[in-house]
Formats: structure tokens, sequence, C-alpha cells
């Protein structure tokens, strides 16, 4: 293993400095038609009328898509379904004359010019019949149901069964607290405008640039709806400009650009503006309700969690909110609830970290809250409940490497320097705060197939369709295909990015280095006896005799572990094979059965320091601190901007982000950059990241378990938990506005 | 209304000559009319810095610009870019996904030109205007400070 | 989103008689708000009238100096003779917008830029400032960064600029010309209050184009600082800015300059708020008296009632931090 280990730079880099790397809208092939979506500007209700006529009459406009002209399209609702789709019935663009939800798709106009189309959108006219909407989580209570179950609810279970006597438990113990929390809309905003370049290709081929986390999801929602073979349909997303889970659905630019370029048998290009990017999926609103209490030692006899979220009137997307608390800490009694209230908007999609950033915002406030009144350390109150087995499951980890993560991230950050007592360090005329939470993360895995093989020049070919959204997937994947064979890595070539190459699911949930990584170990371990089969073959083979147990593989050779100097180079065997390439295509699966036994979890640990004015109270994160146990580390540098990309959005999911939802007009109403506020480089002082050493032998082929969320879920409760150490004050409303301090 | 109007431009030193509506963006007319496709649209509103060109060496954003103002003008986009922070971003991975860059990229140079930036802090102010998604924030300041510094390998 | 026509004027004259004619002309100088707005379908001019490089940048006059309506803000904070005299107006431009939108803004284009409610920037929702008579969605709806000073039944924007909040402290005027001649405008005297008119957002004509603005000899260059509160640390509207320029004499307010942003239609001076400072000493207790007068006749809405507060603490350490300018951070941040 001389690459997996390796702080390697970004195989792309140079693209992406040089303004060569290609995104979906950057494919200007010939003859492009533009196209420029219209959007409801009601909430609900029903449109009476389209009047298109001046839109159509502008010179350069070729077609206005509505409800009433669009082409035939599939009829049943399963035809338009993805991998990511909840249960219940997906979105239809421009299906009929209903209005679901504000921003909702009602026409496509298609023209020479993207100029001409946007000037277009601007005279189209629509009469509407509005009916009365609820967009406000916290004003629909009530109406709280379970969640519906599906497919998606594999991965996301209603949460546990309750364990023990929740409510006697909790009023018998000697030190309790009850809290609140709000969270407000979260929408990703990856920089990239969504986009897709159709190019129609004849003969009902189409070859599609799409942004998407999922090449192949794209590819199965569009010979879906229109009809197409799926061979016909090839998506490609070598570049995706960040996507933080809007990615994970087709989006609605997909759709219109297909359905235009199929009924005009033109290249279609359909871009989303910044505002249309409100106009699909979201993080949603939550309210969560936690009690928790504790012996007087600390620890924990009683925890509940109740969440309440917002999903549309269409289909049940669920998080995972409400058992956080009970894979991180034992306690004999137990009450959990997710419940679900269907309002007038877009159905949420997971956002980064979805669910767990939630929930451990609430959970390790609550923890903070409750070591404030046992008068005990919040670090010494995790450790005092430290759960060596999964608490929720009563099943080992696969590994767990939490407690070196709280005890390195506390050396290095200086834990043992604070004074406990709120408002009590200081530095001028600003208030100094220490914080500190846990994170914990799913590790997951996916089904994914490799093709991998050696051709005629030696050099090691590796597909998959995955894409890389930044996550370094490109650079990750050629590291592990390289130690596989012992190669350098210009000699191997990893082909990601295109619904051609063999399956992947989307990207999504931290799993595709575990996914597709541990593909590559078993698609090379099949290729590697191929090859030794192959070089058998060679007359006079010097490995005639060998097994696959007795040879390895370096500097393009395969020779004996023991005789070094016995070898054959794999261009020979490869020029024996008529120079054909050599090849194989395997599936990675996660072990599920041994797996059933284990309970495989990623953790952090994140300590906070912030400084708020004293009069002012303007808050600023001055460093963190995070300790990160996630298994095996293929690339250090990867992985660490992974971890502080993530804690960007742990301050700006504490601090700075929110969509506003107007509670009269029932929309969002700072749908853009300048209002919706994410960091900006003046917010971003100093962020420190620590990988854990974390062997894990169990959990898949590569020991790895995915970093793409853990940096976040414990940013948000630390810097809370910072904000009351510095001014004794709890705001358990995110985002943290600083005028709350005043 | 045939509302063209014939303009010239010079692009990374290349000349072009447009006929353009006046409603055409820089941006647009970067991106869809000369096929210059490394300057990108993040907000089109002039709230995230994607858009970042150099004008007559300033920096200035190409989305709330119109090709006709610029009629004449000097432009460098990330095409025609090369300078030792290309080299400092990939080697502090000043990026992950890559849409913000040649917008950071270009506004960094506009920046180091400017020669206002004497400090971390300053630096960071001034390269305020550039949001990151990805938030590479501290590696992009890194890799400009070590420029600034002249500790690159350049 | 409309197709307008566009003409680049050779003279002031040229612009002014060719707007004058044309009631859906409008000048355009930076670009960085009409064209923003014009993309939100907010304005749909039939003519751009482009008046850059026009003017003659910035010169020294017998009792101040006059700068140029249409060089950049980043030219006007970065020039030699502003840092020197009056550094105030430098920090003001300079905790402003981005490098990139400062690079393009004019001097002009500074003082004409519309409000950033929400409401007016949403074509399809009521806003009596965009669409008179139709109503104020924003008194009723998210109103965190509304105005808590001066609004009225009819509007309750704020005026986004940092610029502007200094030149209102620096008692700047305004050289204007019109089809019917010039004039000169001083500050206090340019932006309007909402009142039944919201849509009205200064006192100048259809025709008429700021071509200058002068500053008097006095920068309060020795005593000053400017502080912008906002929901982030740079690049975004402040929630609330103070100027403030202090004459001081052996430890006595000899004269007292303090504008607000952030939170009304306009900058918000109180000149009574000045008054009480002069002969006292510069002190947290006498500003605070100050600020108590400033905010005097406040109202706030659902959303907005910390601003009430916020700006007599920003203005008291404002004040203070005039006492030593060089505690000022980088964006106009608050001392450390």
């Amino acid at each position: 293993m001389t690459q997996i280990g390796k702080a390697i730079s970004r195989l792309e880099g140079w693209q992406k400095v040089t303004g060569s790397a290609k995104y979906a809208g950057d494919y200007n092939v010939p003859d492009l038609l533009y196209g420029y979506v219209v959007n409801s500007t009601i909430t609900k209700g029903h449109i009476i009328s389209i009047d298109t006529s001046d839109a159509l009459a502008l010179p350069g406009v070729i077609k206005v898509f509505t409800h009433q002209n669009r082409p035939g399209l599939a009829w049943f609702d399963i035809m338009y379904t993805d991998m990511d789709a909840p249960p219940g019935t997906v979105f239809k663009p421009l299906h009929d004359n209903e209005i679901k939800y504000n921003g909702q798709p009602v026409a496509l106009i298609v023209a020479e010019r993207f100029e001409i189309a946007r000037e277009a959108s601007a005279l189209i006219k629509i009469k509407y019949e509005e009916m009365h909407f609820e967009t406000r989580l916290d004003r629909n209570i009530e109406k709280g149901r379970n969640a519906k179950k599906g497919l998606a609810t594999a991965l996301k279970p209603p949460p546990p069964k309750p364990k023990g006597d929740f409510s006697l438990a909790y009023d018998e113990s000697p030190f309790k607290v009850a809290t609140e929390y709000r969270h407000s809309t979260e929408h990703h905003n990856p920089m990239e405008l969504f986009a897709t370049t159709t190019v129609y290709e004849g003969d009902g081929k189409l070859t599609i640039y799409d942004k998407t986390q999922g090449t192949i999801n794209s590819q199965i929602y569009v010979a879906n709806i229109f009809g197409l073979h799926f061979k016909d349909v090839r998506v490609l997303a070598p570049f995706v400009g960040g996507g933080f889970g809007s990615g994970l659905r087709p989006q609605y630019q997909l759709f219109f650009s297909v359905m235009a370029a199929l009924e005009l048998k033109r290249n279609v290009r359909v871009t989303l503006d910044r505002k249309q990017m409100y106009s699909f999926g979201h993080r949603p609103q939550v309210i969560q309700k936690l009690r928790f209490a504790a012996e007087t030692n600390g620890k924990l006899t009683a925890l509940s969690h109740l969440a309440l979220s917002e999903t549309s009137q269409f289909e049940d997307y669920a998080e995972l909110v409400a058992e956080w608390s009970h894979k991180l800490y034992p306690a004999n009694n137990t009450l959990f609830s997710y419940k679900l209230v269907p309002l007038d908007l877009y159905t949420p999609i997971d956002m980064r970290a979805p669910g767990g950033s939630t929930a451990l915002h609430a959970i390790e406030c609550t923890m903070d809250e409750l070591a404030y009144q046992l008068k005990m350390d919040p670090l010494e109150l995790r450790l005092k409940n430290y759960a060596e087995i999964d608490p929720s499951t009563d099943k080992p980890f696969t590994s767990k490497a939490l407690k070196d993560c709280y005890l390195k991230a506390a050396e290095k950050f200086g834990w043992n320097e604070r004074n406990p007592e709120p408002g009590s360090m200081t530095h001028g005329n600003k208030l100094i705060g220490y914080g500190m939470a846990t994170g914990i993360w799913d590790a997951y895995q996916f089904p994914a197939r490799v093709e991998i093989g050696v051709n005629a020049e030696g050099k090691l070919l590796v597909n998959n369709a995955t894409t890389d959204i930044g996550t370094g997937t490109l650079t990750v994947m050629t590291q592990i295909a390289a130690d596989q064979f012992g190669l350098s890595l210009d000699e191997v070539t990893f082909g990601y990015g295109d619904s051609k190459k063999p399956f992947s699911m989307f990207q999504g949930g931290s799993a595709m280095t575990a996914s597709t990584g541990s593909a590559i170990v078993i698609a090379a371990n099949v290729l590697k006896k191929k090859l030794l089969d192959k070089a058998k073959e060679i007359t006079n083979s010097p490995l005639k005799d060998a097994e696959l147990k007795d040879v390895m593989f370096t500097h393009g050779r395969m020779y004996l572990k023991n005789q070094v100097e016995v070898y054959v180079m794999l261009t020979d065997i490869v020029q024996a094979n008529k120079g054909k390439t050599i090849k194989t295509t395997n599936l990675g699966a996660p072990h599920m059965f041994d797996l059933r036994k284990y309970s495989k979890m990623t953790h952090s640990a994140a300590f906070v320091e912030v400084e708020i004015d004293k009069d002012l109270k303007t808050i600023t994160v001055t460093r963190a601190v995070t300790a990160v146990a996630a298994g095996k580390i293929i690339n250090p540098k990867t992985a660490t901007s992974q971890i502080t990309g993530s804690m960007v959005w742990g301050i700006s999911k504490a601090l700075y982000e929110e969509t506003i939802l107007d509670e009269n007009l029932g929309k969002y109403m700072n749908m853009n950059l300048g209002e919706y506020h994410i960091p900006v480089h003046a917010d971003i002082k100093q962020l420190e990241v620590i990988f854990v050493e974390e062997k894990d032998e169990l959990i898949n082929e590569l020991g790895v378990k995915g970093v793409g969320e853990i940096g976040l879920v414990a940013i948000p409760a630390a810097i809370a938990n910072a904000i009351f150490h510095a001014t004794g004050k709890r705001i358990n409303n995110l985002p943290i506005h600083f005028d709350e301090l005043l | 209304m045939e509302n063209f109007r014939q303009i010239n431009l010079l692009v990374n030193k290349q000349p072009y000559t447009l006929a353009i509506k006046p409603y055409v963006s820089l941006l647009d007319a970067l991106r869809d009319y000369l096929d210059l496709t490394g300057t990108k649209k993040g907000c089109d509103h002039g709230q995230c810095g994607a858009c970042t060109v150099l004008v007559n060496g300033n920096r200035v954003l190409s989305c709330i610009t119109l090709a006709v103002m610029k009629d004449g003008a000097e432009i460098t986009t990330i095409e025609g870019i090369d300078h030792p922070l290309q080299n400092t971003f990939i080697e502090h991975d000043a990026f992950q996904c890559g849409y913000c860059t040649p917008g950071q990229i270009c506004s960094a140079i506009g920046m180091l030109r400017e020669g206002k930036a004497h400090s971390r802090a300053e630096v960071a102010e001034l390269m305020s205007g550039n949001l990151c998604r990805c938030g590479a924030s501290m590696q992009i300041i890194d890799a400009i400070m070590e420029v600034k510094s002249g500790g690159s390998n350049e | 989103m409309n197709d307008f026509n566009y003409h680049k004027a050779a003279t002031i004259d040229e612009a002014v008689n060719v707007v004058n004619e044309n009631p859906r002309a409008a000048y355009l100088a930076g670009g960085t708000n009409i064209i923003d707005l014009w993309k939100y379908n907010i304005i749909s001019p039939e003519l751009l009238m482009d008046v850059n490089q026009l003017g003659e940048g910035i010169i020294e006059t017998s009792d101040g100096i006059r700068l140029s309506a249409f060089i950049t803000n980043s030219a006007t904070a970065w020039h030699p003779l502003i840092e020197e005299r009056y550094p105030l107006l430098s920090k003001a431009i300079l905790a402003g917008a981005s490098a990139q939108i400062r690079n393009m803004a004019t001097n002009g284009g500074n003082l004409l830029q519309r409000t950033r409610c929400y409401y007016f920037y949403d074509p399809n929702v009521p806003c009596n400032k965009r669409e008179p008579g139709s109503g104020c969605s924003a008194k009723e709806g998210y109103n965190r960064i509304h105005a808590i000073l001066g609004a009225s039944e009819q509007c309750i924007a704020v005026f986004p600029s940092d610029m502007c909040v200094a030149l209102a402290a620096l008692g700047a005027v305004l050289n204007v010309s019109g089809s019917a001649g010039n004039r000169s405008i001083s500050f206090n005297d340019f932006h309007r209050l909402p009142g039944d008119t919201p849509q009205l957002d200064n006192n100048l004509l259809h025709d008429e184009i700021i071509t200058s603005i002068d500053l008097p000899s006095k920068g309060f260059a020795t005593n000053y600082s400017y502080l912008k509160l906002r929901d982030r640390h740079s690049y975004a509207f402040a929630l609330v800015s103070v100027a403030t320029g202090l004459d001081l004499e052996d430890n006595i307010i000899k004269e007292a300059r303090i504008a607000l942003g952030g939170v009304a239609h306009k900058p918000w001076r109180v000149i009574a708020a000045e008054e009480y400072l002069v002969g006292k000493a510069p002190t947290a207790e006498n500003f605070a008296i100050a600020a108590e007068i400033i905010l005097q006749g406040a109202i706030s809405f659902k959303y907005n009632a910390f601003k009430i507060e916020l700006s007599k603490r920003a203005i008291v350490r404002n004040c203070l931090m005039a006492l030593d300018p060089s505690s000022q951070l980088p964006g106009s941040q608050p001392s450390a």
C-alpha cells in the first residue's frame, strides 16, 4: 500500500484551475437551443389559463411547452420514480393545471438564445385560481403523523420502540432537562446552477450532460418517462459543481431539456437560475423536543427525543432524527418519535448530513445543559456515558474510536484551560466561549459494479458510473486501484461520471469510497486471478505452477512473493491475449450477512471557540478542532477538505443560513445568495482536523467509513454550547442571530 | 427591433468582433458567444463572484456587466491565466467541486494587483466577494497567502 | 429581462437630453444594481444611457474636495486624498458590497441604489415602492431587516448604502445636472422618507443626473469610525451601521457627526444629538445620551425590535472607536 494513505493533490486539479473542467451547462454543442423555465407565482390552486401568444411572437422563440401542449408521457407514477424517491406520488412537471407549491415549473420556453427565452418568460400571462395553503410547520403541529413506508424506508426506518418506562424514570431521576429546538428551512445552493444539455443524436438516442449526483439515476428516470431504451440514454457528469444532496434526485431541468430535445429533435440546454434553485428540495423545518435525565453521578437514565418535520402533500420525505442519542448513550428508558406534517411545499430532499445534523444539535445541546445541571464537565459527561456497544441495538461496533476523538481533540484544543463558569473567560472587550459536541453518522455502503482491466500498454483501466461532486472520488479511486497492482497513479485511469460505466448508486450519504472503493478491491482480485491464468498460458511461463496466493504485483509485473526475480510483465500477458485488454466486471456489496451482528458508525468530536462582543454580541468562530474516527483514510488531503468543508457547513448552519418562509405568502423570500447567507471567507478562521487511528477489519475490504457528513454534525451544537459558555444564554433555534444575545 | 451592436473585445490577448444585443451580459457573451466557458455563472446577480474576470486588469463581475459596455476593453478570463496561484490552489486543495475556482483565482489576481491586503484578515475580507459552498475558504486563503508572501514554487 | 436600447454618452448634456425625451430611459453607470433589477424584472427600461467615463476624478476645490460621480467606489476609497482627509468615507465605502462590486459601482450610482427589501425584489407580491397602491408585504411579513425610523404606513424599507452614511455624516453636497440646468442638493435633502410616495427614493427628477459630490473641508480625519453590523463578517447589507466623526480639543467635543445606516429609508442624522455632545467629554455616558436622542421615535415591527437597542449600543461603541481609529478592523468590524 503505497498510494493509500498518501496526501495526493486532486488529479483533476489542473482542469479546475484553468477553466477547462466542463460542467453540465458548459457544453456548447452545435445548433443549441436554450430553455428557460417559468414558475408558478401562487402557492396552491389551479391554472385557469396560460396565454403564450406574446412569447411565441417574439423572434427567436421556437416553442412554449405548458401542461396543455406537452407531449404524451409515461402515464404511471412509477415511471417517474427515481432511486431516491420517498414513498408517495412523484411530482410530474407539466402534468396538469394543479399548482402544488410556489415556484412549481409551469412552462418551458425554448428559443435560439438564452436571452430571448428569458425575455419571453416575462411575456407569458397566467391566470390562477388560488386556494388556501399551509406552509408553516409550527402552525400545523397537530397534523403530525407517522411517515408512510416504502423502498426508501429501508435506509430510513422509523425510530426504535420505547424501552423501559420513560415517564417514570424521568420523573424519578434527580437531574433532568427538557428542551425544544426549532430549525428553519435550508437550501443546498451548490455554486453550480442546475443545468442539463441534451444532445439529440437521432434514432431515439440521447447524450445528456446533467448536473446530478447519480448518472444512472438520471438515465433510468429519462428512459422511463420518455419510453426510451436504457442503452439509448447516456448521462454524463464528469464535473459536478457541488451537490450536497440536491442532485440525489433528477431535477426538473433534466425533464425539460430532454422533453424539448425529443419534441424538437434538437440539442437543448435548460439552466435554472439561482431563484429556481429554491423550487425543488430543501432541508426541512423541524421541531424537536428532548427530555434527558440522569443519576447524580451523571449516568443517563432516560432519553426521549420527539421530532416533527415537514413533507410535501405528495411524498413522505423522512430523515433519521429521533434515534441518534441512543446510538451514542446508554439508558434503560427511552421514548422516541418521528412525525411528519404534510405542507404545501415541495418535498424536502437530503441535504448534507440529513437528520443527523438536525438531531445532534438538539442532543448535544441538551447534554450540555445536563452537564451544567450536574455541575460536571461536558466532556466528562460524555465519557461517563460512553457506549462500548451500540445501546440502541446491543450490537458491538465494527470499530469505535470516539474516545480517542474526544481526548485528542480536547488536548489539541486546550479544553482543560476552560473555566466552566459562563461569561468568565474574556479577551479585551470580547467574551470567550468554549463548547464541545459529539458527532455520529452511519457508515453506509451501497452495491457497486466495477470494470477493471489491463491494456496492451500495461495501464490499469477502472470504470464505474459514480460522479465526483468535489469529494475527491477520482483521486481516491485511482489511489485504491493503483495499490491493488503496485502501480503509480499515472498508470491508472479511472473512468466515471458516465451512465455507460458499470452501476453505481448516487453519490450521497458518505458512502462512495466504501461502495466503489470496495468494488475495486473485489474486481481487482478477480482480475489478478484472470491475469495469472493468462500468464500460465504463455509458453514456458515462469509462473506456470504459481497460485494466486503466491504472486504479487508491482511496477507492471506479476512476480512470485518468495522469488522476486521470477516475474511476468503485465504487458506480456496482454500480448499473449492478442493485445486485447484483459478485464473483468464485478459487484461489490456490503457484507450484509456478517455485518448484521454489528453496528457500523462513524464518530467525531468537535471543540469550538467563539468570541462574542460584550456589547454588540457579534459572534466569531475563532477556532474549531474536529477529531474524526472514520476507519482508514485513503487520502488525508481530500479527506481533510471534506471535514473542514463540513465544519464550514456546521458554522453556516449554526450562525448563518436559513431560507425565509413568508408566513402570509407561503413562499420563500430570500431566494438568492445575497440574502441567503452562506459563510464568506472572512467568517472562516482556524479549522483543524485530526483523523484518529481506527482499524476496522469488518466493515468492508478497505476498512473505510466515509467522511462526507461526519465533519458537520457536531459543529452546530459545539457552537451553541460555546455561545452559552460565553454569554450564559441558550439560543435553541437555528440559525442563531447575534442580536438574540442582546 | 434589430438591436445588434458590433463590439470589439480583446479577450486573453485575442481580438474578437461580436454582433450582439445590448442586453447580453459580458458573462453570457464569453460563455455562449465566444465559447469561453471557464468563467462560471453561479447567481447571475452579482452575489457570488463565480463570474469574476479581469477587465483592463481590474476584477469585476461579468454577470452584471453588459458586453456592450466593454467595447474595446482588454479582458482576461481563467483561460488566459498563467499564474503561480494555480499551483498553490492545487497544492493547498483550495477547491473541491471547482466551480467557484476560476472566479476565486481571477479575483485573487485582481486583489494582489490592487495591493491593499496586508494581512491574512485583510486578504479574507477582500476575497469575501467570492463564495465557496464546498467550504474551502481556509485553503483558498492559504493558497493566496503563499503566493503573496512569495513562497510559491513557481 | 426585456430588450433595451443602449447608448454611450459622449457628454453629460447629451445624456441628459436623450433621457429627458424618453420617460423609460435610465442612466447606466456601474450597472451593479440596475442590471440586477432588470434581470429580476423589477424594471424594464427602454433605453440605458451609459454615462461611464464622464467626469474628472477627484479634485481639490477652494473649500474641500470634489468627487466625480462617475468614478468607482474603489477608486474613491483608495484615493490618497480620501484616505488622508476623509478616512471615514474610505472606511464606509470599503465596508460595502465586495471588492469586485466596488470596482464597478460608481459614486453616483451608490447614492441611487434601491432598497434590499425582499418584497421589493419579488415582482409577484404586493409592494408600494415597486407598485404604488399594491400594499406593503413587509409590514406583516418577515421584517427583520426593515426600518425602525422614519417609516410610513406605505413602506418600511431601508436604504442599503454604506458610503452614503459617511456622506451624510460629512455633510456632503451633490451637484446635479438636468434639462432645466444645474443645481446643488445638500446630502440630507437628497434621499426621501417613504411617506405616501414610497416609489420615490430621492429628489432627483427623471432627467437629472448626479455629476459630482462636494466634500466640505472638515473631514474628521483624526477621530472617525465606521461600524457595520450584519449577519456575516463581510458581503452583507447592514442591519445597523454607524458613521462617526468627532472634532476634539483638550478632550472636549467641539463638533460631532453621527449618522446611522440600515435603520431608515435614508441615512439617519439627528442634529440635536450632535449638538448635545458639543462641549461634553467623549465618554460612553454622553454617547449613550446622544444615542437615546437619535433613537427617539423609533418604532419596531415583529422581527426587528432588536435594531433599536443594537443601534444605541452601536452608536456608543462607534463613538468610542472614533477616539482611537486604529482600533478598527477590516470590514469595519467592532474593535477587538
